[in-house]
């Protein structure tokens, strides 16, 4: 490590309000190397990677590129440095054809036409209009005009995610070459296979902070998995944190989903949720669960498969057919699913009035009745009540649960309720949801916090790339356990066999 | 040719629609000459740059509501300015009102990037601003202009090489209509800032990411609104004579030809050519209803549903595509 | 995501005083008033008396009224400009078929533009998605061009006013305006469905989160239908009680207060983004508005700078509201 960091990025905080989306992460990157950036959900990744790039700007720490200081302040300024990104999603203006988008960023476009042949996409209309390219080569055009700037920092945020085999093939193939003419990559993958086949070293951020700098070797990816939890992981501590399920006899099924289909994200996706049971989605950003959550609340309208609701098939086509079917979603972003200037009452009372029948006058004595029980049982702190957003956090995701306990829901579908919320708030809505299902309610519920898995649910869904990759028994459903699952390794990966040894069997995990 | 035909269908289409419509105005009064196409251009000028100040903010994902009270401002300052004065003094009276139109188009983008009030909004109230402006400036209609811009738009250019029979057809309005469309829209569609326009109105967060400075383009894309209803507002002038302090129907009615002109009204999408096509659409049904000796106000009637269906139409596209 | 930690009691008193303004738009609204009566008080002294007063809430009933409607649009995030055209069209109608009908029947007559308008609106609005300035422009305009093509068939005809408006309208009885017999029920009737009725709360909750109450399971189009229908009925009854006040039925009788009547609004707390304010605090705007309007004419100042002052007012309202919405 005698070489200068070609960027060397330390101490970068950002806050949004009170919450800190990156505390202290640092990121040192060597010239001529491919650098995984890797992490948790929300541990900051995409964050970093903004600021880096100008997208945001950070509120404190330092950039140093080629041993100078710099403010990247804007896309523009961060693309003078020398430093390019390719987003997640794609970024071409979508109604002006390719040609036009190349001169909007001032790519030329001999070069680019160069990357796009070698990126295995031989015949490229430059007339085309972005809107009317296939997504996925939407993604290689990104790769292809990021390149032909030449950066000396090319930052890929899950580049592979939306790409047939053949097109990721090519894609890594030519990141691997990257390297080879001085040129540096930061490399932001969920796949342990293309980091083990690709990458140099990897810098591992947890809750917004760096907590390791690995050098990629065969086993190295417990390691990794070890950093991305921290010090929590513990493969043998066992399901104690409540009795167990079998104690319970099993409900009936409430709600069966066959084979469901929604857009390109979500495949085929089956499972039952019974009755009295809380059951678990676990699964990396985008593999579908937005997908899955909206279609069974009717938000959205699925493309193929089944929903059936205790025996019957359903079609939803408003939300407020779920909630007639007692469906009822509680989102994990609370600004969705709040009136945020309206107050406590107010949003707690709302689906009472979304009928036409409801419209008329309030029957305000037997709604305080519903309304004030569900304040006590979910303890909501009523001081600033006449309006939502002056509560914590905490106080609001409870409003969006009291919602819907008021309404008497007989399932929920929660998403991510625990988001960003204080330790205690989460405490007590895990002995809610317990609650909930021991009167008989079923609960699905997804959590980017692996734990709460052992703590609240029953078995744990595992959703990877569109689909059921495995279904865990609470009792093995460990942070460990579930974070391989989720990354798509197979369910006995042990520490000392090699990510490489498993490229074709981890690949195969995906079709069950 | 056939990308050309697929890119522009909807242009194509709407010239076709126009040639039906001069047809039917053939069948309906053979007598329709040459002359009688002339008052019809003069009377789209307005309606024309109107469009075209509609055109550029709503590609850039934006509406203009004020664009009707900038013309009658601009249209009374311009009046009042040229009242009396010598022939000359309107040299310098365009350009300045020109100047002025630019330079409150640019105060509109300003307001709504600054105060971060949606468009809607803040050009609602510089509707009221505007015209409360042209109010103070006439209290009602009067002024004056010079003859030789009056001339400008009255009659036809001999050109040599053209039969005297199809000269008759291109009067000196449409002339003028087509050079000055001309000079503002295609170095503006040829340079970064027209791409930077359609950028931010088809994605502005993408427009971001590719170094679009977004804030700065928006105010500019109100800016040349503003100027291009400026125009409007002289040719209000030129062809009335006078300026009228209160705004004409031209709000509703670009918008109407903004969306019959194929520019989706969530922005980045269609060209100039389009909308400067439907109006013309727009106003020959008119000639062609009043000349079937339909009640005039039948006719406004007939404009204001054709208007609001085109609007809804549009949006249900928009609506359409979003959700796909 | 912004997630707001803070305690009432914990705010700084910068703070606090904008959350107490937010909160009680009122009580700086009635200030204002009085401050301005004041100033007219001062600048021409004695004019403030009984019979002012009760002239003053006569002119301010109709602003208030037709700044109801707009609020209750306002609330969802909409705007219904159509209203002047719509209560314009009663005025006109009934002041025209009265020569013919039966007071009552003309009346009735009178508002069945005004549902149809309605009607339009809300399938424009709230099934189109169309926006709401555009939708309402368009409708009005078309309306416009109704009253026109009517205005011919009637013209010879001449016009009549039913006693009962102009009793309405113009009389004052112990010193108290007539007209306050129709609006204290219709202003009763609006805050009751603001605050103690299921669609009230739809109101409020769609102008604030829309994606919220979809998830809540609310149907957008059916609370949008009813409310450009309420808002349409609530313009026509404006205009027979305009038309009874003015006696003089002309094609733009309430055109001129249809700027004032979202100002009003504006001015009484209501939110032009939805979610926010309520009719006692536009009632309060329309006072605003009306004295304010008889201060201009004594300072003679022209109809223009009106219009400016109006527009500005809208602007810096909505801006100043947004950052106290974003402070938090």
């Amino acid at each position: 490590m005698t070489k200068q960091p070609l960027l060397d990025a330390t101490g970068v905080a950002k806050r949004y309000g009170a919450v800190a989306a990156l505390k202290n992460a640092s990121l040192s990157l060597l010239p001529g190397e491919v650098h995984a950036l890797m992490g948790a959900n929300g541990a900051g990744k995409s964050t970093l990677v903004k600021i880096l790039t100008g997208a945001i700007s950070a509120n404190s720490g330092r950039i140093l590129l080629r041993g100078e200081e710099r403010d990247i302040r804007s896309p523009a300024n961060a693309r003078r440095a020398g430093l390019v990104p390719v987003y997640q999603e794609p970024s071409l203006i979508p109604d002006l054809d390719i040609l036009s988008n190349l001169r909007l960023t001032r790519t030329p476009v001999e070069p680019f036409r160069e990357w796009v042949r070698e990126l295995g996409v031989p015949d490229l209309d430059l007339r085309e209009t972005a809107r009317d390219v296939p997504l996925a080569i939407q993604r290689v055009l990104d790769l292809a005009r990021a390149l032909a700037v030449e950066p000396d920092v090319l930052l890929l945020d899950e580049m592979t995610a939306a790409l047939p085999a053949n097109l990721a093939e090519r894609v890594l193939d030519v990141v691997r070459r990257q390297s080879k003419t001085g040129r540096s990559v930061i490399f932001i993958s969920h796949r342990f296979v293309e980091i083990a086949a690709l990458c140099d070293r990897a810098t591992v951020l947890r809750d917004g902070e760096t907590v390791g700098v690995v050098d990629i070797a065969p086993g190295v990816e417990e390691r990794i998995v070890e950093l991305m939890l921290g010090a929590k992981v513990d493969k043998r501590r066992a399901a104690q944190t409540r009795s167990g399920p079998e104690a319970r006899p099993e409900g009936r099924t409430r709600i069966a989903v066959r084979s469901l289909r929604v857009g390109a994200k979500l495949h085929d996706v089956s499972f039952d949720l019974r009755d009295g049971e809380v059951a678990g989605v676990v699964a990396l950003e985008g593999q579908g669960q937005d997908e899955l959550f909206a279609a069974l609340a009717g938000s959205i309208k699925p493309d193929g498969g089944i929903i059936e609701v205790d025996g019957q098939a359903v079609r939803f086509t408003h939300p407020a057919d779920a909630i007639e079917a007692g469906i009822a979603y509680v989102p994990g972003d609370r600004t969705e699913a709040l009136a945020m200037q309206q107050s406590v009452r107010e949003n707690i009372a709302l689906p009472f009035s979304a009928v036409f029948r409801n419209w008329g006058p309030i029957n305000r004595r037997r709604e305080d009745a519903a309304v004030q029980s569900a304040i006590e049982r979910l303890q909501i702190d009523t001081r600033a009540q006449r309006e939502v957003q002056r509560l914590s956090g905490g106080n609001q995701q409870k409003v969006t649960i009291a919602r819907w306990i008021a309404a008497d829901a007989r399932t929920l579908l929660c998403f991510d309720p625990t988001r960003g919320i204080d330790v205690g708030t989460k405490q007590e809505i895990y002995k809610l949801l317990r609650q909930l299902a021991d009167q008989g309610k079923s609960i699905l519920f997804y959590t980017s916090e692996l734990e709460e898995i052992q703590l609240v649910c029953d078995r744990a869904i595992v959703i990877f790339g569109g689909r059921v990759v495995d279904v865990l028994p609470v009792g093995i459903a460990d942070e460990a356990a579930l974070t391989r699952a989720a990354y798509g390794l197979p369910r006995d990966a042990s520490a000392d066999v090699g990510i490489l040894a498993h490229h074709a069997a981890s690949d195969r995990a995906v079709t069950p | 040719m056939t990308r050309l035909l697929r890119n522009n269908g909807w242009v194509v289409g709407l010239s076709i629609l126009l040639v039906v419509l001069f047809v039917a105005t053939r069948i309906i009064q053979p007598q329709y000459g040459a002359g009688d196409f002339g008052s019809l251009v003069r009377a789209v000028l307005p309606y024309a740059f109107a469009v075209a100040a509609q055109t550029v903010v709503v590609i850039a994902g934006g509406i203009d509501l004020s664009v009707a009270a900038m013309m009658a401002l601009t249209s009374v300052t311009a009046a009042s300015m040229m009242a009396g004065a010598s022939e000359e003094y309107a040299l310098f009276v365009v350009p300045f009102v020109l100047a002025m139109g630019f330079t409150l188009g640019a105060v509109n983008g300003l307001l709504i990037v600054v105060t971060r009030v949606p468009d809607i909004v803040v050009t609602l109230a510089t509707l009221f601003i505007l015209q409360g402006a042209a109010l103070l400036v006439l209290d009602a209609p009067g002024g004056g202009i010079a003859e030789w811009l009056k001339n400008l738009i009255v009659g036809t250019v001999p050109i040599s090489g053209i039969p005297d029979t199809i000269d008759a057809w291109i009067p000196k309005a449409l002339l003028l209509l087509g050079v000055l469309l001309c000079i503002v829209w295609i170095p503006l569609r040829r340079s970064r800032l027209g791409l930077s326009i359609y950028a931010i109105g088809s994605n502005q967060l993408a427009a971001f990411r590719s170094g679009v400075p977004v804030a700065r383009t928006k105010i500019m894309a109100y800016a040349i609104a503003g100027l291009f209803a400026a125009m409007g507002g002289i040719s209000l002038t030129m062809s009335t004579g006078i300026g009228a302090p209160i705004p004409g129907p031209y709000l509703l009615a670009s918008v109407a030809a903004v969306v019959l002109g194929g520019v989706a009204l969530g922005g980045g999408k269609g060209g100039l050519l389009g909308p400067i096509i439907a109006v013309f659409v727009l106003r020959l049904l008119r000639t062609d209803l009043t000349l079937l000796a339909i009640d005039p106000n039948v006719t406004a009637i007939v404009e204001g549903t054709i208007m609001v269906v085109v609007v809804m139409f549009g949006a249900f596209i928009t609506m359409r595509s979003r959700s796909s | 995501m912004t997630l707001a930690t803070t305690t009432p009691e914990a705010a700084p008193l910068g703070r606090r005083i904008k959350r107490f303004m937010s909160d009680y738009p009122i009580v700086p609204l009635l200030v204002l008033l009085i401050l301005l009566v004041l100033v007219l008080q001062i600048l021409s002294p004695g004019i403030v008396n009984q019979r002012w007063i009760a002239n003053t809430v006569k002119f301010a009933i109709p602003l208030a009224l037709l700044a109801g409607a707009q609020t209750m649009v306002m609330l969802t995030g909409g705007i219904d400009l159509s209203v002047g055209t719509v209560a314009t069209m009663a005025g006109f109608i009934v002041a025209t078929q009265t020569v013919d009908h039966p007071a009552g029947l003309a009346m009735a007559i009178a508002l069945v533009p005004a549902l149809i308008i309605g009607f339009t609106n809300g399938i424009g609005v709230g099934v189109f998605r169309v926006h709401p300035l555009i939708m309402t422009l368009g409708t009005s305009l078309i309306g416009v061009g109704f009253l026109q093509v009517y205005q011919r068939t009637v013209i010879s005809a001449g016009t009549k006013y039913p006693d009962f408006l102009v009793w309405l309208g113009t009389g004052i009885t112990w010193g108290f305006p007539n007209a306050l017999v129709l609006f204290v029920p219709v202003a009763v009737l609006l805050i009751f469905i603001q605050r103690r009725t299921g669609f009230g709360r739809l109101l409020y909750a769609i102008g604030d989160n829309e994606r919220a109450t979809r998830l809540a399971g609310v149907k957008y189009w059916q609370v949008i239908l009813a409310l450009y229908m309420l808002s349409s009925v609530l313009a026509g009854i404006m205009g027979l009680l305009y038309v009874g006040l003015i006696k003089a039925a002309s094609l733009s009788l309430a055109e001129p207060l249809v700027l004032p009547s979202v100002a009003a609004a504006v001015i009484g707390g209501t939110s032009i983004f939805g979610g926010r304010g309520g009719y006692t605090g536009t009632i309060v705007g329309a006072l605003i508005l009306t004295v304010l309007t008889t201060l201009l004419t004594i300072l003679q100042m022209p109809e223009g700078a009106r219009r400016i002052l109006f527009g500005a007012i809208v602007l810096l309202v909505t801006a100043a509201y947004l950052r106290i919405i974003e402070d938090r």
